[in-house]
């Protein structure tokens, strides 16, 4: 009963979806204001529906309803109640039916927080969402019906992923989630303007805190997605070039080129076309994202789907977004052209080399994760892409970045002179170099080697980025009579700016340390053997059996000394779940913002003694690189309280009261 | 030429300079690390030169699994059915690793045909066959165990 309830649920949700696009975007075309004012509870209408379909989807899953074919799959009564609940996510059904329920969360967002826009503008980007809806509603119609029911029906449902089986998997697909499809509403904001014609300063200062916040869940979803790989994959690394993390890194490089050249739209009118280029951009590679990891192209833990109707569906769906919308630009971009000069050395220019590097670097990424595919699907072979070709291009780019970072954080809009940024950043430069190159060499024992120069490389652009970020702020500061006054009345946006900077070089310093001191040992260990590592002694104690909610484990402890103090006792484990036969290795990890311990155990070796294949790892400052991620998250936050942005609504609420009254309907 | 024009002419060869660099770096770091996959039949015609890194795949075949008593060495063999390739690794083995499986692994071979492995792959359950695998075993003729990773 709940699961066809669920069904009609959806099916109505659809028909809200049509309603929401269909009608306020021919409103808004031939200037009928009731058919605009359509979209808001039509928008809200359709987010109950679907928050209705997610409620009975999550109460089959509670109650173990197995004859749903999805709940089935993904969970048995065994599995504790939360990773039931999580387990919505656990496989592809679900996964849509989160994208789509985040994309109306949006939505309704939007829809109760445009008041303060023309109305023929709102209609037409809430027009836009839902037309997207209307996509990923029929996707799950008719291909992935997370409510289809199974005969016969099962005793017991399978399991949910035992890799998925953790706190990290019931955060960190929303939180991407809501970055993924928080571009959406870029995208509408671009379509609508390119529809409208309207592309001014207004239009960015109304779409930037959108955009924000999306950029900050995207940098929390991506942040999150590397802790957990590292902890729960057992092998120690934080970032593995995977097709999947990379189908999350692209949409963020897109959106934090786009959240750059926002701030010169808005600030200068400039790069307007550009930014709603990007815009189109970063939506397009969350949909390629979605359609990467759900459509079962790639070999990897998060392609649960290989339907090709599915991947065909997606295709078609991504080629009628990519090419409609592109279209559409070229058709209308041209005459929203226009603005300001600049001249070559201004903060616009830095802010284009950013939008340039940081492109590019999407550019390589998109190509190393798509080239094999291509090959494959042209029947040329089989073949992958190393990692090591994306360090290689990366780093590089990144290493550019950050140096123009320095500068742009101390340039002025418009005309700015060298001589001038020198003056003021000569001490920042010897500064950082003098921080970065000191440490470096002091870390380094062994200078002939190419380890000083990456590990000075990396501190001296993160001293680099600190400096001038700090810096920044100081010469902002408009009176240095009083210091805590003048701290007082800078915009938010300074200081989020400067955070989030900082972030990026917390972030470099952490990659820097882990890659150049990490020391790992892989070895066969007996109860007694101790091995050494960095300073610190492991000594195995062996392996006790431990009982789980839903799995057996064998649970390995490790004593950890140095220099004959006790420093602490890690305890990973292998599980094996009691679903199936997967075996799992859960990390013994002990976190300090100065280094990592980690212990994994592999598998138990033949012989008497009861030894084990074993992983050891001592990684330097690697917390500093989601910490970096944090920060980041943490400046944006910061800047979306400017009061810049309340400031607009309510000199906009004026004319926009006037329009409701000529059209009383439009309030909604 | 006047200031401005001068002005663009140094930007466009800046411009210029960056592009043709990023390029540059881009070719030659793809160029070098695009890693090709061989099944066990091309290997074993002598398809890939040596001294190369590739990346091979086949079940592992049953009973031919030798650990070393004192470190983390292991010897055991790949097969398409057709033909095998022995591969050495020393390392820890992935969880689902075990005989009959379907395996993947990066490395190069050495003088004596045998596969230094570097890393060995096998992810999934226990009812996955890597594609690559699955379709080195059709093209050998034979039929797959298990079939392809099973939706959902």
């Amino acid at each position: 009963m709940i699961p066809e309830l669920g069904n009609v649920a959806l099916a109505l949700a659809l028909c809200m979806a049509l309603i929401q696009s269909v009608l306020p975007l021919a409103g808004a075309h031939r200037g009928i204001a009731p058919w605009m004012a359509v979209a808001r509870p039509a928008a809200l209408a359709q987010f109950g529906f679907v928050a209705a379909a997610f409620a009975a989807l999550a109460y089959c899953f509670v109650t173990s309803d197995f004859s749903v074919a999805f709940v089935a799959e993904n969970s048995n009564s065994a599995l504790p109640v939360y990773y039931q609940l999580t387990a919505i996510w656990g496989g592809h059904e679900g996964s849509i039916l989160l994208w789509t329920f985040v994309l109306t969360i949006w939505t309704s967002a939007v829809a109760l927080f445009s008041r303060s826009l023309p109305a023929e503008f709102a209609a037409r980007v809430l027009g836009v969402m839902g037309l997207i809806s209307v996509g990923f509603l029929l996707f799950m119609l008719l291909t992935s019906n997370p409510f289809a029911r199974l005969t016969p029906v099962p005793a017991e449902g399978a399991d949910l992923n035992p890799l998925l089986q953790d706190i990290g998997m019931i955060m960190h697909p929303p939180t991407l989630y809501m970055g993924y499809v928080g571009m959406s509403v870029a995208f509408g904001f671009a379509i609508a303007a390119l529809l409208g014609g309207r592309l001014d300063a207004a239009w960015a200062r109304w779409s930037r805190p959108w955009i924000t916040v999306a950029w900050i869940f995207l940098t929390c979803g991506v942040a999150l997605g590397s802790w957990w790989a590292y902890y729960e994959l057992g092998w120690g690394g934080w970032w593995f070039w995977d097709p999947v993390e990379n189908a999350s890194f692209m949409p963020w490089l897109t959106g934090t080129a786009l959240i750059h050249s926002l701030a010169v739209t808005e600030k200068r009118g400039l790069f307007k076309s550009w930014t709603v280029l990007l815009a189109i951009t970063a939506f397009s590679l969350s949909l390629l994202g979605t359609f990467l990891v759900r459509s079962g192209v790639l070999t990897s833990v998060h392609a649960f789907a290989s339907d090709p109707s599915r991947g065909i569906y997606i295709l078609t769906f991504l080629g009628i977004v990519v090419g409609g919308s592109l279209l559409l630009y070229a058709v209308r971009g041209p005459s929203t052209l226009g603005g300001s000069r600049f001249s070559t050395v201004s903060r616009e220019t830095l802010l284009l080399a950013n939008n340039v590097l940081l492109v590019v670097a999407m550019a390589t990424i998109l190509l190393g994760t798509l080239y094999p595919l291509v090959i494959d699907a042209l029947g040329l072979g089989k073949l992958s892409v190393g990692p090591p070709y994306f360090n290689k291009v990366f780093v590089p780019i990144m290493s550019v970045l950050m140096v123009l970072l320095g500068f742009g954080n101390l340039s002025r809009w418009k005309q700015d002179s060298v001589p001038r940024l020198w003056h003021h950043l000569r001490f920042a430069a010897v500064g950082a170099a003098v921080l970065g190159l000191g440490t470096a060499a002091m870390l380094v024992s062994d200078w002939f080697t190419g380890k000083l120069l990456m590990v000075g490389l990396g501190l001296v652009l993160a001293a680099w980025v600190v400096i001038t970020s700090v810096q920044s702020v100081w010469t902002q500061l408009s009176d240095k009579r009083s210091l805590a006054e003048g701290l007082r009345r800078l915009p938010a946006g300074t200081y989020g700016m400067a955070l989030a900077h900082i972030g990026l070089a917390v972030t470099v310093v952490g990659i820097t340390m882990t890659s150049a001191f990490n020391a790992e040992e892989r070895l066969r260990m007996a109860p007694g053997d101790t091995a050494t590592l960095s300073g610190y002694t492991f000594r195995f104690q062996g392996v006790d059996r431990v009982q789980g909610p839903n799995y057996q484990a064998a649970r390995g402890s490790f004593i950890v000394t140095r220099d004959g103090d006790p420093v602490t006792v890690l305890h990973p484990e292998k599980r094996r779940y009691v679903s199936g036969g997967k075996p799992m290795t859960e990390a013994g990890i002990d976190a300090r913002l100065s280094r990592d311990l980690y212990a994994s155990l592999g598998q138990p070796m033949s012989g008497e003694d009861g030894g084990w294949s074993v992983r050891l790892y001592h990684k330097p400052m690697v917390r500093w690189i989601w910490l970096g991620g944090l920060l980041m998250a943490a400046g944006g936050v910061i800047a979306l309280t400017d009061r810049r942005y309340r400031l607009a609504r309510r000199q906009r609420s004026a004319p926009a009261a006037s329009r409701h009254s000529a059209a009383p309907a439009g309030s909604g | 030429m006047t200031p401005r024009r001068k002005k663009r002419l140094y930007l466009v060869a800046l411009v210029l300079l960056g592009v043709g660099g990023a390029t540059a770096l881009f070719l030659t770091a793809f160029q070098e690390n695009i890693i090709l996959y061989h099944s066990p039949t091309e290997v074993a015609q002598g398809k890939v030169p040596h001294g190369h890194t590739f990346r091979v795949g086949g079940l592992v075949k049953k009973g031919s699994v030798k650990r070393n008593e004192e470190s983390l060495k292991v010897r055991f063999t790949v097969t398409d059915t057709k033909h095998d390739v022995p591969i050495v690794y020393d390392g820890v083995l992935p969880d689902l690793f075990r005989e009959g499986q379907g395996i993947v692994a990066n490395g190069k071979l050495n003088g004596n045909g045998v596969f230094v492995a570097q890393k060995v792959l096998a992810k999934h359950d226990e009812n996955y066959m890597p594609p690559e695998v699955a379709d080195s075993l059709k093209k050998a003729g034979a039929k797959a165990p298990h079939s392809m990773p099973r939706p959902g």
